[in-house]
């Protein structure tokens, strides 16, 4: 369940609301559109492709990279009636969510539409994905391990 | 040699593969397994198809997993199958887990590791005693316990603990590192490097590498392995699209990373110090993350300098036989259509007997 949207003061980067874009749920993108008053018009300028990405991680967590697996990614383009381009690359293989964010990071874009999403979708999706953080964190804090020290009664620690 | 006829069996294939969607479906007065249910509650079986299937996308690791009937090596079949249908964008930046948003992380070696031992939900400490309520209906669903103030990230790694007096190893980072061994891309060469060793090791079959572990621990290779750190949880993959040039995150997934410490290096020149195994595994994957790390250390050890005699050491033998797509092919190949090489064995075989017969008669009209 998502909160009600409220005035939020963080201006968001391009790097940081297309990350908001891949990582929220696709039907969580889909209904934060979808209650949009006014959806602009848009033309595909590169349809929603599903492809992988070669993932990486470090020898060590800290060395030299090495190949560890794929992983499916989708990605869109599009360009409003009003001109601006946006894209989106975004985990899985939701189509709907790939050609969504490409619309709304190019709402995002125009100095007009952004205030319609970026406070309505983007500040909302955002602090979903900070809830579901946080739950988990707090989850985790749960199972921390308190030790104490057996007192043996023979003097030693 | 006789032509032996191949062609024909299309029908009873086909007939076959339908008896195979009914076995799958089972008992129609049941329910049917959506994947969905799949993902979310045999969401091991689906870390390890996604690991094996070297594919993270939980959704197709589940459908997999259904398709398969919960046959999981067939499962990482389908879905190393599915992948190659796929265009790939370009690879990722390197993993962050230093920074992973931590579920659970234990250091068996170090009891005061800074941030605290943080079970996670493992099934460690269970009694695994079968559980009949899980069979009944109408269950509460289980509730886990919120603390207040939620963890802190990012938790300090084992290697940064003893950092400041160099007793671990530390990662050696290249200036300009070439591009890492691709095995997808490129067949195995060897001598084989880190890279190439860790990405086989990463798709490799778990249960291949459990006994290989295993194995060492109880003298075939040893490495006297203490867990210095395991962790679970997500980090962000960031990729940089060319139409950007900068990296944006794509998504988060879950990871569990091992650190094995094990053994220790010095020279003239270098003070004694631990060496470490690594391990990093799609999901939530223990067993196989920790076995990769003690294989992956075993491997470490200058194979040809100490004289190495035992399998886990050995890189070739390790390599060649982790993958369970190619085994598993390879071993089950044996059971289609081998009527040309068993008559031709046949031949072979008759012709020797028939040899051997008249040497005897040739030796008993001798005597």
């Amino acid at each position: 369940m998502l909160a009600d949207p409220v005035v939020e003061p963080h201006r968001y980067e391009r790097k940081e609301w297309l990350s908001v874009l891949a990582k929220a749920h696709a039907g969580e993108v889909a209904a934060a559109w979808n209650a949009l008053g006014e959806r602009p018009n848009y033309q595909a300028l590169r349809s929603p492709e599903v492809g992988l990405i070669l993932v990486r991680g470090r020898m060590g967590g800290l060395g030299d990279a090495f190949n560890l697996g794929e992983m499916t990614l989708t990605r869109a383009a599009v360009r409003l009636d009003s001109g601006e381009t946006g894209l989106a690359y975004v985990a899985g293989r939701d189509r709907r969510q790939a050609e969504i964010a490409a619309a709304i990071d190019a709402m995002m874009q125009s100095p007009s539409l952004r205030q319609h999403v970026e406070g309505p979708v983007i500040a909302r999706l955002d602090r979903a994905l900070q809830e579901r953080r946080t739950l988990a964190a707090r989850k985790a804090a749960a199972t921390k391990v308190e030790f104490f020290t057996m007192v043996t009664g023979r003097g030693g620690v | 040699m006789a032509y032996v006829a191949v062609k024909g069996g299309e029908k009873a294939i086909s007939n076959a593969h339908k008896w195979l969607a009914e076995e799958r479906r089972g008992d129609p007065a049941v329910t049917e397994l959506e994947v969905a249910q799949l993902r979310e509650q045999l969401s091991l079986a689906v870390d390890r198809v996604m690991g094996e299937g070297s594919c993270y996308d939980r959704d197709l690791a589940a459908l997999a997993v259904k398709q398969a009937r919960g046959d999981l090596p067939e499962a990482v079949f389908l879905v190393r199958a599915y992948r190659t249908t796929l265009p790939r964008f370009g690879a990722s930046e390197p993993l962050d887990t230093v920074n992973m948003a931590v579920r659970r992380r234990v250091s068996a070696a170090f009891k005061d590791i800074p941030g605290g031992q943080v079970l996670g939900p493992t099934f460690d400490y269970t009694h695994r005693l079968l559980d009949f309520a899980l069979a009944a209906d109408g269950v509460l669903p289980p509730q886990a316990v919120l603390a207040e103030e939620p963890q802190a990230y990012p938790m300090p790694t084992i290697g940064s603990v003893f950092a400041h007096e160099d007793l671990l190893e530390s990662d050696e980072r290249t200036e300009d590192a070439p591009e890492p061994f691709d095995l997808t891309r490129e067949p195995m060469s060897f001598p084989a490097g880190r890279d190439q060793r860790l990405q086989a090791l990463a798709r490799g079959d778990e249960g291949f590498l459990l006994s290989l572990a295993y194995s060492s621990q109880r003298g075939w290779g040893n490495t006297h392995p203490l867990c210095g750190e395991i962790r679970m949880g997500t980090v962000a993959v960031e990729f940089v699209p060319e139409e950007l040039g900068f990296a944006i995150e794509v998504g988060d997934i879950i990871v569990t990373e091992c650190q094995m410490l094990g053994g220790s290096k010095s020279s003239a020149e270098t003070p004694p110090q631990y060496m470490r195994g690594y391990g990093l595994v799609f999901g939530h994957s223990e067993r196989k993350a920790m076995s990769m790390a003690i294989v992956d250390r075993a491997l470490r050890d200058n194979a040809a300098a100490s004289g190495q005699v035992a399998p886990v050491q050995d890189e070739e033998f390790v390599l060649y036989h982790s993958d369970n797509v190619e085994a598993s092919g390879f071993v089950q190949h044996l059971k289609l259509p081998h009527y040309v090489d068993f008559q031709a064995d046949l031949q072979s075989i008759r012709r020797l007997r028939r040899e051997f017969f008249q040497r005897q008669a040739l030796k008993e009209a001798a005597e």
